[in-house]
């Protein structure tokens, strides 16, 4: 069933990537997500069955855009601090913990802190994300840091747990 | 008007890239270079494409335009944290201003144990 599953998901991903509806292009196609299937389908552990339930697509929706926006500032905020004669930059490494617990959420949580507000994911351990951030807010960092991971964690939990 | 629209796309597109590499020259160590090259330039790069798609509209090229998107965007957030991690741990320093470092321990504890 998952096997399946992740068939059809390589199949469409192919199909609309080649954006052809010819015989060869469909024989080519399934042969090739059938092999991807078979030699890569182990690592991919997720639970198939939450495919199914359509409010996470919501959510996920609803994610896209938060996420899209978060984005654009964290990028006009890089840009302006390049921009500067003189760089107003405070580089530093903060660790923070997460409440995620599988692994495609942790993932996903870790790729969206890299996309945001002057930061990086450095590495994770455990439920220990290390994250760099441009500029380390001053005050307390790694409290700042937690509502910037709770903002994420709260949608990305709908999503995926 | 939807050409106009793929021309501010891209126009945006370009000069986030522009800024990116700009960053890549003037930040200070490797780790403040890759925060701007992922963002910026990753950002620039999906607005070129989304210009793209605004162009040539919802044919094969348009959503091939599309589908470069997440592509691009799960290989660059993955390609940015798997150069920080391998940097830090073959010892790369930290630019002289950074203010804290949390990640130290961890390393140098692993290290003395033997397990990477």
């Amino acid at each position: 069933m998952k096997y399946l599953v992740y068939t059809l998901i390589a199949f469409g991903f192919w199909l609309l990537f080649t954006f052809n509806l010819s015989i060869q292009n469909i024989i080519v196609g399934l042969v090739i997500s059938i092999l991807t299937v078979v030699f890569l389908g182990s690592y991919f552990v997720a639970d198939v069955g939450k495919l199914g339930q359509p409010l996470r697509y919501y959510w996920f929706i609803v994610y896209v855009f938060i996420f899209a926006w978060e984005c654009l500032k964290a990028n006009l905020d890089v840009a302006y601090r390049i921009l500067q004669v003189n760089m107003p930059i405070e580089p530093g490494i903060v660790k923070v913990k997460t409440v995620l617990k599988t692994d495609v959420a942790r993932a996903t949580l870790a790729n969206s802190i890299t996309m945001t507000p002057g930061t990086i994911t450095i590495d994770m351990k455990d439920d220990t994300l290390f994250v760099h951030w441009i500029y380390v807010p001053s005050g307390n960092p790694t409290e700042y840091t937690h509502q910037v991971v709770g903002r994420f964690e709260k949608y990305i939990k709908k999503i995926f747990e | 008007m939807s050409d106009l629209l793929g021309v501010i796309f891209i126009s945006i597109g370009i000069i986030f890239n522009i800024l990116g590499c700009l960053g890549l020259i003037r930040l200070p160590d490797v780790y403040n270079r890759l925060q701007s090259s992922t963002k910026c330039v990753t950002l620039g790069t999906c607005s070129i494409l989304l210009g793209v798609l605004m162009f040539f509209g919802f044919n094969s090229i348009g959503v091939k335009a599309l589908f470069c998107i997440p592509l691009l965007f799960f290989t660059s957030t993955v390609g940015a944290h798997a150069l920080a991690r391998g940097a830090y741990w073959f010892g790369v320093k930290l630019a002289d201003k950074t203010k804290i470092d949390e990640y130290k321990d961890l390393v140098k504890s692993a290290k003395e144990g033997g397990t990477a």
